[in-house]
Formats: structure tokens, sequence, C-alpha cells
């Protein structure tokens, strides 16, 4: 039960983490219509950076700081520099295109922090496990992460609904061309946007990042978990992208943690856990295809379109 | 039907001579290695065709077309780990599993359109991916070696490596004329027509829903086929076939060849395989180069290098 417990909180936390990635995702893809698969390069530079900062100041809180004012800052950069020639262009081009940034990005990580990982180390006050429920203890690390992107979550929702500029998010996401003829500065709110997603990205990297190790190639396979929750969850929709996030974490872990015990009732102990792994990181695909089949549009489509 | 001779006619049949004389060449240099390179080109040249039919032709955005290299090419593996090594067996099944499995993929994905589609087709290649490293018997993550490559009947030979490359070379080509055929014949407009303007097709009476899907199975089949060349090519076979990344350089070859065109695809594949090695050659990073190159591609040169040859013939 405590096991259960704890990893439902594993869960919970992932999906939450996951969810800062296809938050940033979604919001870029509802108002740009843009397909960004460079998504994933931000949360890797995320954490590169904030292993980085953490390194020089010695401090982490401060270096996930400096980490994602400097995601922010490069997302704004990408912006300026590429995806602003793509608006209005087809999807495929996207998806190129932004191939290509992922080749970029990779090799000037490379480049400059080398071909071996990098690791960050937690300050002794986080390294340690607090008593959620009677019994049960959990790290005090992920509980931070659950509750920082809580808090985000709902900053997010109170830009998007209750602010001015989240008024403007909204309203370019239903009619850009009506925005930017109102007198609106669309290009400026689109860079701005995209910053928005790509410190996104960076946050949900920089918190990953002493969890796993901070390696090239980190962010190819999240951003694919992240593109299946902005799908299940409705291109656009933030909230489609909170629901399916909470759902794609809890499954991803959960079937991590049981499917071999599972798969023993029916199927001899040697194959159970050989299959089990794979299978298991099936599943998240087959709930996609399963909500594509049955909702084209994804569970909570964008009203707008 | 007549193929009008212009100059993408022109440098597409150059192109092909240049690689019927590969050969003659690597015999008069003795560089093994460029055979090497060119028949994985060459077999990868085939896959970007048969990703230009749905993909340029059809509108169907695939970013799952490497599943069909790695199942195309599983089937041989496994088939030759149980000990059944004749290629007359080996290639149609490799065949049949591919086309069954764009089957399936595609009659659930052509339900959906747009970057749903892209992202449902990616969702199945990853699922196959997942499956097949998950096959502890053959190998699971770290692939399996095939210790004997397809057999056939007397005079062909496919460790012989000069007929081997002539064997895929034809292949290709066959590929190319099959497409040509399809594209040119009332099936291939009528998905050429669905690509326009789906609602209007399906307006004046064509079931547009399944003549895309066989259209997707016929891609998936001739992908099979060369997931099984390229299995022969290798002796080996990973997951890593059917890893994401490589959809992702498929479509990049046909991008980059020129969408919707004969010889596009070889084009890209020639290009983007050369460009890799010349640039790998260079620098140890050579992927910052090729990463903004897509980007500067994408941007300024649509049409790939096929619109370099002049106007597209059609749209």
């Amino acid at each position: 039960m405590t096991l259960f417990i704890e990893q439902c909180l594993n869960g919970l936390q992932f999906g939450l983490l996951l969810f800062l990635l296809a938050a940033g995702l979604t919001l870029v893809f509802g108002i740009m219509d843009l397909v960004n698969l460079a998504h994933g390069s931000l949360y890797m530079l995320g954490a590169y950076f904030a292993a980085t900062f953490a390194a020089w100041t010695g401090s982490f809180v401060l270096g996930a700081i400096l980490a994602l004012g400097a995601t922010l800052l490069v997302g704004m950069a990408v912006e300026v520099i590429a995806m602003r020639r793509l608006y209005g262009r087809d999807h495929l081009d996207h998806v190129l295109a932004t191939f290509g940034l992922i080749l970029f990005f990779d090799e000037l990580v490379r480049l400059i922090w080398g071909a071996g990982g990098m690791s960050l180390p937690l300050p002794s006050w986080l390294n340690t496990s607090v008593r959620v429920l009677p019994g049960v203890d959990y790290s005090a690390y992920k509980l931070s992460i659950i509750v920082v992107s809580l808090a985000v979550a709902a900053f997010l929702y109170f830009l998007v609904m209750r602010t001015r500029l989240g008024m403007l998010i909204r309203a370019g996401a239903s009619n850009r061309e009506m925005v930017g003829a109102l007198g609106v500065n669309i290009k400026l709110l689109f860079t701005l946007v995209f910053g928005l997603g790509a410190a996104l990205a960076g946050l949900a990297g920089l918190m990953q990042a002493p969890i796993l190790t901070v390696q090239i190639g980190m962010g190819e396979n999240i951003l694919i978990l992240a593109f299946v929750i902005t799908v299940i969850g409705g291109i656009g929709s933030i909230r489609g992208a909170f629901v399916a996030a909470i759902l794609v974490g809890f499954i991803d872990t959960l079937g991590r943690a049981y499917f071999t015990d599972l798969l023993r009732l029916a199927f001899t102990k040697e194959t159970a856990a050989t299959a089990a792994p794979a299978l298991s990181s099936m599943l998240i695909y087959l709930l996609m295809a399963i909500v594509l089949v049955i909702r084209p549009e994804g569970l909570f489509p964008a009203s707008s379109k | 039907m007549i193929p009008t001779l212009n100059l993408r006619t022109v440098v597409g049949l150059l192109l092909l001579l240049a690689l019927v004389l590969l050969p003659v060449y690597v015999e008069l240099t003795g560089s093994r290695f460029l055979l090497t390179l060119f028949t994985r080109i060459v077999i990868l040249a085939l896959a970007a065709v048969s990703l230009n039919l749905i993909l340029g032709y059809g509108g169907m955005m695939s970013f799952g077309h490497a599943a069909y290299l790695g199942i195309g090419g599983y089937a041989v593996g496994m088939l030759a780990f149980e000990g059944i090594t004749t290629g007359f067996v080996q290639w149609p099944v490799a065949l049949l599993v591919s086309a069954f499995f764009a089957f399936v993929i595609g009659a659930l994905s052509l339900r959906t359109r747009g970057v749903y589609f892209i992202m449902i087709t990616l969702a199945f290649a990853q699922m196959a991916y997942y499956i097949v490293a998950g096959l502890a018997r053959y190998g699971g993550d770290d692939g399996l070696t095939i210790q004997k490559r397809s057999q056939f009947i007397a005079p062909i030979n496919l460790s012989n490596k000069v007929q081997f490359y002539y064997i895929c070379l034809v292949l290709l080509c066959a590929a190319i004329y099959l497409v040509w055929r399809i594209v040119n014949s009332r099936f291939g407009m009528a998905i050429q027509g669905a690509r326009s303007n789906d609602t209007r097709m399906r307006a004046i009476g064509f079931p547009t829903y399944r003549y895309k899907l066989v259209c997707f199975v016929i891609a998936g089949t001739l992908c099979g086929l060369a997931g099984a060349l390229l299995a022969n090519h290798t002796d080996f076979v990973s997951p890593a076939m059917m890893y994401w990344t490589r959809s992702g350089d498929l479509i990049i070859m046909v991008v980059l060849g020129g969408m919707g065109s004969t010889f596009g695809p070889l084009f890209g594949a020639v290009a983007l395989l050369v460009l890799e090695e010349v640039l790998s050659g260079i620098t140890e990073y050579w992927q910052i180069i090729l990463g903004p190159l897509l980007l500067l591609v994408v941007l300024f040169a649509r049409g790939g290098i096929d619109g370099l040859l002049g106007k597209a013939p059609h749209g």
C-alpha cells in the first residue's frame, strides 16, 4: 500500500512535469499553428543551463532561476531567427525545419558541454524525505516538483484566463489576422508566447535534471510523450493538455511498476519480465491510438477550429 | 503517358546511369567503401520513393514510415534466425507483413488528418519500435545479427557485393517506374485530387478513404521491401531501424529531393547521404551544419533539388 501511494505520487509528479512541456507545445500550436519538434531541445538546454549555472553560482535555486531566464532568451531568439518565417507554412515544413533545429542543438550541446552527460547535485535541504501521510515517506525534491508544477499550472491558468496578455493569447488563437488588424503587435505577442513555451520546457528540463542524468537526446524521448499528450488532450487546449498529462503520467508510471506482475498472471515469469518494459512503454501510444480513433480531434478539442 | 524529355528527366536518367556505372569505377579504383555507401543510398532511396508516393503525391504526412523498414527487415531477420534462409519465403513474407501492418495502421490513421495524422503515424511507429525492442528472443534492444543473407537459386548470390548492388538498383528503378505508372493512372489522379481537395473528390463520387488506404498499403509494402534489402545489406537488424529519427531522415530525403516528383526521392537520398558522408569527413560536429542547412532548404528552396531543375510540371 505504501508503495502504491508512492507510485501514485511518482505518476502525479511525472504527469505534472509532462504538462509543463505539453503546455508550451500546445500554446505554440494553438496560437501560431506551429509544430515545434525542437521543443525537446529547449528542455535539454534548460537542464544543461541549470547544471552549468548551479556549478558556477554554487546555489541550486540561483542556478535554476538563471537557467530559466537563459532558456527564455534562447527561445525568443529561435523564434525571431527561424520560427517567425515558418508561420502560415505547411505543417510538413515545420516538422522538417524543427527537425533540423534538433540536429543543430544536439550538436551544439556536444560542442559546448562534450558528449559525456552532466549531473546536477541536489542541495542537502531537498535531498531528504518528507512524511506525506502517516507511515508514508516521500522524496522532498519530488514533492517540491509537484508543488512548483501545480503553482505554474495555476499561474498559467491565471495568465491565460485572467490577464490582458492572456486575453490577447486567446484572441490570437481564435483569429490571428483579426487581432493583428485591431492594432495588437502580433509579432511581439508570438515572440513572447514562444519564449514562455521555451521557459516552461526549460523548467521541466531543469527540474528533471537532478533525477536523471543530463545528456544529449534527453529531450527527444520526452518530446514524443509531450506530443502524445497534446494530441490526446486536443491540440491547442491547455485544459486538455493538463488532463492528458496527468493521465499519461499515471499510466506510464503505474504501467512500469505493475505491468510485470499483471503479465505474470498470464505468462511465464521470464516472458513477463522481458516483455513488460517494452509493452508498458507501448501503453501510452496505444492510449493515443484509441483516443484518436474514437475522437479524432482529441479529448478536449480547442473550440476555435 | 509518354515521359516528357526535360531537364529533370535528363538529370534523373544521368544519375541512374552514374549509379549503373558505379561498380565499374569501384573496380578501377578499388574503393570498396563507395560500393557499400551507395548500396545503402540505393536502398534508402527505395524507401524514400515509397514515402514520396503517399507524402508527395497523396499529401499524407506519415511520420512513421521507418516502421515498415523495420518490419521488412525483421521479417527477414527473424526467419533467418529460425533457420529459414531461403529468400523465396523471406521476401514474400516481408512484403506481406509490411502490407498487413500498413493496412491496419493506415485504416486507423486515415480517419484523422493534419497534425493528428502526423502524430498517430508516429505513435504507431513508436509502438512497433517498442514491440521489437521487447522481443527478447530476437535480441531485444541490441538487435539481431543475420548469419546468412537470403538464399536464392544458383546465379543469384546476395553475398556478392556487386551483384547485390545491382539487385538493389534494379528494384529501385522498378519502384520508380511503378510509382510513375501509379501516379499517372486514373487511381493516381484520384489520389492527387484528394490531396488538393478531399471534400470535392468525395463530392464527385470518389471513395477517397479507400483510395488513400490502398495507396498507403502500396507505399508500406514497397518500404518493407527496402527493409528486407537493408537487413541483407547490414546483416543486422535492430529497433533503431524504425526509430522516429529514421522516419525523419526519410522525410528529409523526400523534401530535399522535391516532393511529388519522379526522381526527387533519388536526388534527395543521394544528396542527404553523400552530404552526411562529406560533412562528417570535414568535422566531427557535422550535424551542426546539416541542421541549419535543412532549415534553409525549407525556408528558401521549397521545391527541393527537383525544384531547382525548372518549374514543376503540375500544381
